[in-house]
């Protein structure tokens, strides 16, 4: 195993800290998993060892999936720390509201497209917003940051993974976020077939519709 | 007895989504005359609907009588009547849309349907001040993360399945602790938390910013049956799981809008450990941390009252044929064009 140089934050996500850094001449990313102070350190130390050892496994089934992730150099679960390739380019997130509309059409296809190539692979990314997407200088489009992902071919979890995406096109990208999920689900649609996608936007709905007093119904049978 | 200015406006506000029944009283500048609830405890396991309906039928006029008095405002001086629309239980929803239509006929005055959820962030930002926070608002019907942006309150996170509440009370339940007047059954769990040592891990689920507490309510239960741990160290590990993940999700939202409030209201925001948690969250990210005052964390009338006038100053009224009930009504789905 060779030495890392870290040499400046890169980014504070949602969960971790990542830095840009020299390893072996290369220029890679380190994530980090710092320490959350507010739960107690048992949970907090499981929490972030399984996320960390999960985490680069799933990357790899998705790149097996045909879906571009980051390579993984290194996972260090101690300091729940993972070392991988940097991925130049830009997030979704801050690219996706200036597209023009067949660009942006576009793109929401090849993210339908992506995650229907993790579904049917038995990968679920556990967090799918346009931040976690990164479109290279070359244009290839990565997902990225599968930490809270899970192996599961089940209609359950595929119809989450995919309300996921579209709450964030909704908090985010109110504007475009009709016509970005749909052109999502026309990707989607494209790899699977019009029954699956079909399919999981039904359980996509019956998700929405929970919540409140879901429980009480079950107290009283 | 303190006289009123006989140009003052006043709004009642009538809730009715779930187990309480309440009535607010708050004058146009947002001063809360009266808040005054009455809670439906059932006899044994959940919220029974139509028992909880029957119940708030018949304290409704003591409620409305004592809510008055105590604003010393006379029913004729009302302004307007907002009730809550939705979301929420049909039955309980439908009594308190009732009584708000034939008050407002009878005084012949305007009626305004508001959203619960809104209710809950509205009473939070008129009692801690903050202008455009994240909020954090956890009870027993819901649990979610949402922000302010174009016009709506926008939905971040949310459970996948049950409330917080829900969740606490179930546990609370299961474990044979009491419904007691005034004492919601998840305060019993905190206290009980306090005198936990060892933590017990349980499934922890967050899902980008949603959550699933079903899974942790079922293995604590589960362990809770088999007796291998004392309550106090589950009710503790319950907590410590539950508010983690509340908390985690909260903070995934933080760092995303980057806002610089945090609020949290909602029955569950009493609990001084949750407090404690965001409160730090908040701090980490430069953010100030604003908690409802207890008095207006639980459902209530003044929060109703108070969002009907911000909605009625902002053109908006609801007409009698309107008025059914929203047993879905997403927070989301809600123009709040008071918010600027
Ligand atoms: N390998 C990478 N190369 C370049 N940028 C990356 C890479 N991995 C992540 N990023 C960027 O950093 C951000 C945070 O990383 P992420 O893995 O999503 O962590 P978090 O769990 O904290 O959200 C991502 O949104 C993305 O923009
Ligand atoms: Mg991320």
């Amino acid at each position: 195993m060779g030495e890392v140089t870290l040499t400046k934050l890169l980014r504070k996500g949602a969960e971790a800290s990542l830095f840009l850094a020299d390893w072996h001449g290369r220029r890679v990313v380190v994530k980090t998993r710092l320490p959350k102070k507010y739960r107690p350190e048992k949970l907090d130390l499981t929490i972030r060892s399984y996320r960390t050892i999960h985490e680069p496994q799933l990357m790899h089934e998705a790149k097996a999936a045909g879906v571009p992730t980051p390579t993984i150099f290194m996972v260090d679960v101690k300091n729940a720390a993972i070392t991988m390739e940097f991925v130049e380019g830009k997030q979704v997130k801050q690219l996706l509201d200036g597209l023009p509309k067949t660009e942006r059409h576009d793109l929401c296809v090849r993210i339908g497209e992506l995650i229907a190539k993790l579904h049917s692979h038995g990968v679920i990314h556990g967090d799918l917003t346009t931040s976690n997407m990164i479109l290279s200088s070359e244009g290839r489009l990565f997902m990225v940051d599968f930490g809270l992902g899970e192996k599961s071919n089940e209609r359950e979890a595929q119809g989450v993974d995919l309300h996921l995406l579209k709450r964030a096109l909704q908090s985010t990208h109110y504007q475009f976020a009709e016509e970005c999920f749909h052109d999502v689900l026309k990707g989607y649609m494209a790899v699977l077939g019009a029954d699956a996608a079909e399919r999981i936007l039904e359980k996509v709905k019956e998700i929405e519709k929970r919540g409140r007093y879901i429980a009480e119904r079950k107290q009283d049978s | 007895m303190v006289a009123h200015k006989t140009s003052e406006r006043y709004c009642l506000g009538i809730e009715s989504t779930a187990d309480d029944f309440g009535v607010g009283i708050s004058t146009f500048n947002g001063k809360i005359l009266a808040n005054i609830s009455n809670g439906y405890i059932p006899k044994e396991g959940g919220i029974h609907p139509r028992e909880a309906a029957r119940h708030h039928a018949e304290v409704a006029d003591a409620v409305l009588a004592e809510a008055l008095a105590k604003a010393e405002v006379k029913a004729k001086d009302l302004t307007l009547i907002a009730f809550s629309q939705g979301p929420g239980l049909g039955p309980c929803l439908r009594t308190g849309a009732t009584v708000a239509r034939a008050l407002a006929s009878y005084l012949n005055i305007p009626l305004v349907g508001v959203n619960h959820s809104v209710g809950h962030i509205e009473i939070g930002k008129l009692k801690t001040g903050a202008k455009d926070p994240l909020t954090l608002y956890v009870s027993g019907g819901n649990t979610m993360v949402t922000a302010y942006a174009s016009g709506r309150y926008r939905v971040f996170g949310e459970t996948l399945d049950i409330a917080l509440g829900n969740c606490l009370d179930v546990f609370a339940r299961e474990a044979g602790l009491k419904h007691k007047k005034g004492v919601p059954l998840g305060a019993a769990v905190e206290q009980l938390a306090q005198h936990g040592k060892e933590l017990v891990l349980l499934p922890y689920v967050v899902k980008g910013m949603d959550l699933s507490l079903s899974g942790l309510l079922t293995a604590a239960t589960t362990a809770l049956k088999k007796g291998n741990c004392s309550l106090e160290d589950l009710c503790y590990s319950l907590q410590e799981h539950a508010f983690s993940m509340v908390t985690e999700v909260t903070e995934r939202a933080l760092a995303h809008t980057e806002k610089k409030e945090v609020l949290l209201t909602g029955g569950v925001a009493a609990n001084k450990r949750l407090q404690d948690m965001l409160k730090f969250i908040a701090g980490e990210h430069d953010a100030t941390f604003n908690v409802v005052p207890r008095a207006f964390a639980a459902d209530n009338g003044a929060m109703i009252a108070w969002t009907g006038i911000l909605a009625y100053t902002h053109g908006l009224v609801t007409p009698v044929e309107e008025s059914f009930v929203r047993v879905r009504w997403r927070v989301d789905r809600v123009d709040v064009p008071w918010v600027k």
